[in-house]
């Protein structure tokens, strides 16, 4: 009797077992734009998850500050360098803030127009990549495809694909180029296809919704309390859109959605993402169609560089052209807060400026920087292979995380 | 008997080198080629020998659309450094990869590529099958085992250990877990697998591969060809899954899931070790695909071909054969207007090249029979057999390539709560069918 007892005390006690402790990253093949988890298992089950970050520092704000304000543009490219447009256009837009500078009509078009561009090759790497590590190698060459034609149209804009320095304050480098709306209406119905493609192999795809639904989930109000913006904000059902809530450009005179979901999980990500690229669609179809000749760039001597026959030919041309160049565009003293609708979400510049030709100090809201704050949140507890779409959905930018 | 022992040998050589081995190597190409086509792309093609430079132009003589790159790969996989990580098992992991290779090649000891070859004359039965009236000699496969299919299961369980021996000996975490993975995974869809084929064994009644592939050739209801595919539907459809799971390839390739465990067991392995690796993943497909057209597609059986050739139920059917083929590989002609679309092209014109065989064979055909020599038989149903694998290979192919991978859990869920059940549903049902026949 005695040893039954014995017995049965030494069946119900559990086997020994210790939490395993995994480095994920910084050069994992998942943790794309080098970030690191160091992740305690149990099992396949994640206990806990720490996030480090800084793998990609490369002192952004340091730098910015001993450049002119027109030298930080490059710079800013390499903040999200997949929508590097977005950038250039925010810091344009927040120093023009404290110029006081008003841009002229059609460069607020241009801007919108190559924002979404921006965008939706933003969004359209996300969801290739997130495809691609799922598995989906297929849908991943169709939506890259789609990323391909719209480099390809920017490149004949700015001249670059990637790195495109094309914005500048108070206007633009270059206006847009002869035939681009024509060249757009021809590739916006294949960039439908390529959509409608990547819809067909994965959005009723039993697989991949299991992988995807349910997985990732973070509730509205921890999105609000860890500072979630972007699609990874509207997918728990918040309708918070800079786009819609504080139009900037010429947000204010198109018509879209506000795409939104409701789980908060990776696949209504996945879904908002997919939607808001057919919004960018019709987005750029109304600015094309509303869009009228005209200047791109503001008059002011103070921040437009003079044309160069009067650099050449006149001693007040020259001395402008010197000043701008060596001294750089004297922004009065003053600290304000820029802020557009980037890839990841709310992108924000805060400037402050010594009234010299120099930034005194950039700061730069990185929208995927809080939203890796809440990475750990949506993983804990779940399985280790739910890191891969949850980490795909986040859309972490090395560049922009670590500036 | 020394003649008996070359010729094992001869077969031997031949299945291994010519169809698992070359083909396996084949298959690293045509599955770059075939995901290429699927993903719009090019895939392949800028591997040459000869280049030479030629004023300012580097001239490529010789290219063979691609083909090199077999070449090239296998040369890279022979030359690549071979790294043994630091506080591996030596022993261990060196040997893992020959322990994935050997039961992947040794399965195909009992694939029966054709019927046995019947030296004398054949006497066909009323139900068609046929009795060879001399010494018939089991050519067509390297052995001709009453247990086969058992043979399958033992070999199939065998191939757990070097995935959990690879990963266990390369003292890697992401490899650990790649081990972990696998050996779960296999262990688990070998139930399914073993159960879902039982049906088949239980209408056939042999265990034997070459008389199952025999009695496929009887027809049901007097029409239908009673190939597995059509007695044991479902059978099939869990089969096939199982057999993909235990091969490890997407959408069940988690033990290999390069996004959460880099390589999984593989993580470790370079050189000509990851090649082996590798390679015997591709041959395990050109196995699966030929022990699901052997149980499940009728393996070397052509339709109504029997020993002394053609037996329609009705004479109509020549014409019907010849209409599907045209139609078919008109389809395919016509839809394949790329100049990638070439191989597709080249399908279509072989079935409408046989449509032209059967139309031919509808004019001279008397009451739905049509007499053949035995060895056209023969090459006939070799034919079959090659073409049913590579249609295996290419449905496989497009299921690896079109699908995302599950999670761990997810294949776990799927292998014991959904086609376990289904598996003993499709035996139960087989079963009730089976009694008052037998009875």
């Amino acid at each position: 009797m005695a040893a039954d007892v014995a017995g049965i005390l030494e069946i119900d006690q559990d086997l020994h077992t210790e939490a395993m402790l995994l480095n994920m990253g910084p050069s994992h093949p998942a943790t794309h734009g080098t970030v690191r988890f160091v992740l305690t298992l149990d099992g396949e089950s994640i206990l806990k998850c720490d996030t480090e970050i800084g793998y990609l520092h490369r002192g952004f704000e340091k730098m910015c500050e001993s450049s002119t304000w027109t030298q930080v543009f490059p710079f800013t490219d390499r903040l999200n360098y997949v929508s590097p447009l977005i950038n250039n256009f925010g810091y344009a837009m927040t120093v023009e803030k404290l110029l006081g500078l008003k841009v002229p009509i059609r460069t607020e078009y241009i801007r919108t127009i190559l924002s979404e561009m921006s965008r939706m090759s933003d969004y359209l790497t996300c969801l290739a990549a997130g495809a691609l590590e799922l598995g989906g190698f297929t849908a991943f060459l169709y939506a890259v495809e789609g990323r391909e034609f719209l480099w390809d149209l920017i490149e004949e804009v700015t001249g670059q694909r990637m790195m495109t320095n094309y914005g500048r304050i108070g206007g633009l480098k270059d206006d847009l180029t002869d035939g681009f709306a024509e060249k757009w209406k021809a590739l916006a119905p294949h960039l439908r296809y390529l959509v409608d493609a990547v819809h067909k192999l994965l959005t009723r795809n039993r697989i991949f919704i299991d992988r995807m639904e349910g997985t990732g989930i973070i509730s509205q109000a921890e999105a609000i309390s860890y500072g979630f913006t972007g699609p990874c904000l509207r997918s728990t059902g918040v309708e918070y859109d800079v786009r819609k809530a504080f139009p900037y450009h010429a947000y204010d005179k198109v018509d879209f959605d506000l795409v939104v979901g409701s789980a908060g999980d990776n696949y209504d990500r996945y879904l908002v993402r997919m939607e808001e690229i057919i919004q960018s669609m019709r987005i750029i179809d109304q600015c094309l169609d509303q869009m009228e000749p005209g200047p791109i760039n503001c008059d002011d001597p103070r921040v437009l560089l003079p044309p160069k026959s009067s650099v050449y030919n006149s001693i007040e041309g020259m001395i402008n052209h010197f000043k701008l160049i060596f001294e750089g565009i004297q922004v009065p003293a003053g600290e304000v807060y820029g802020y557009v609708e980037g890839g990841n979400g709310e992108l924000g510049y805060y400037i402050v400026s010594n009234g010299s030709g120099r930034p005194w100090k950039i700061k730069v809201r990185p929208p995927c920087f809080y939203l890796m704050g809440g990475m750990a949140k949506m993983v804990e507890g779940a399985m280790l292979a739910d890191i891969i779409p949850t980490f795909d959905t986040i859309n972490l930018i090395g560049g922009e995380i670590d500036r | 008997m020394l003649a008996d022992t070359v010729i094992i040998l001869v077969k031997i050589l031949v299945i291994l080198l010519g169809i698992a081995l070359t083909a396996g190597a084949l298959l690293t190409f045509v599955e770059r080629k075939q995901s290429a086509w699927i993903q719009n792309r090019v895939g392949p093609n800028r591997a040459n020998i000869f280049g030479h430079i030629r004023g300012d132009k580097f001239k490529d003589s010789i290219k063979l659309g691609g083909l090199l790159h077999l070449a090239a790969d296998g040369l890279k996989m022979l030359l690549k450094e071979d790294i043994i990580p630091k506080g591996a098992n030596r022993v261990l992991h060196t040997a893992a990869p020959a322990i994935v290779l050997f039961p992947v090649l040794v399965g195909f000891a009992i694939i029966p590529w054709a019927d046995h070859w019947c030296a004398g004359g054949l006497t066909l039965l009323v139900n068609h099958r046929d009795v060879c009236l001399s010494e018939s000699h089991n050519l067509f496969s390297i052995a001709d085992l009453d247990v086969g299919f058992l043979f399958v299961f033992a070999i199939a369980s065998l191939s757990v250990y070097g995935g959990a021996i690879a990963g266990w000996s390369s003292n890697n975490k992401f490899s650990f877990f790649g081990g972990l993975r696998a050996s779960s995974q296999m262990v688990s869809y070998e139930v399914p697998m073993g159960l879902s084929v039982l049906g088949i064994v239980m209408i056939f009644g042999t265990l034997n591969l070459n008389e199952i592939v025999r009695a496929q050739g009887d027809l049901l209801f007097g029409v239908l060809p009673a190939w597995g595919i059509f007695v044991q539907p479902l059978g099939f459809i869990i089969f096939l899954t199982a057999m993909i799971a235990e091969n490890k390839r997407a959408p069940f390739d988690c033990p290999e899931g390069e996004s959460e465990i880099v390589s999984g067991y593989m993580t470790e392995y370079s050189g000509l070790k990851f090649g082996i690796l590798q390679l015997s993943e591709f041959i395990a497909v050109i196995f699966i695909a030929s022990i699901v057209s052997v149980l499940f597609l009728g393996g070397w059986q052509v339709p109504y071909l029997y020993g002394d050739g053609f037996h329609m139920p009705h004479s109509a059917f020549f014409p019907l054969f010849a209409l599907l083929f045209f139609v078919v590989g008109g389809y395919l002609i016509a839809v394949g207007v790329r100049r990638e679309q070439m191989l597709q092209k080249i399908a279509g014109g072989l079935l409408v090249v046989l449509g032209l065989v059967y139309a031919v064979m509808s004019t001279t055909q008397a009451n739905g029979v049509q007499h053949l020599p035995y060895e056209g038989v023969v090459l006939l149903r070799l034919g079959t057999m090659f073409a049913k694998v590579i249609f295996m290979v290419w449905l496989q192919l497009m299921i690896r390539w079109t699908v995302p991978r599950f999670r761990y859990d997810q294949i776990m869920q799927l292998g014991w709560k959904i086609m376990l059940p289904a598996a003993l549903v499709n035996l139960l049902i087989t079963a009730i069918i089976l009694i008052p026949l037998f009875s």
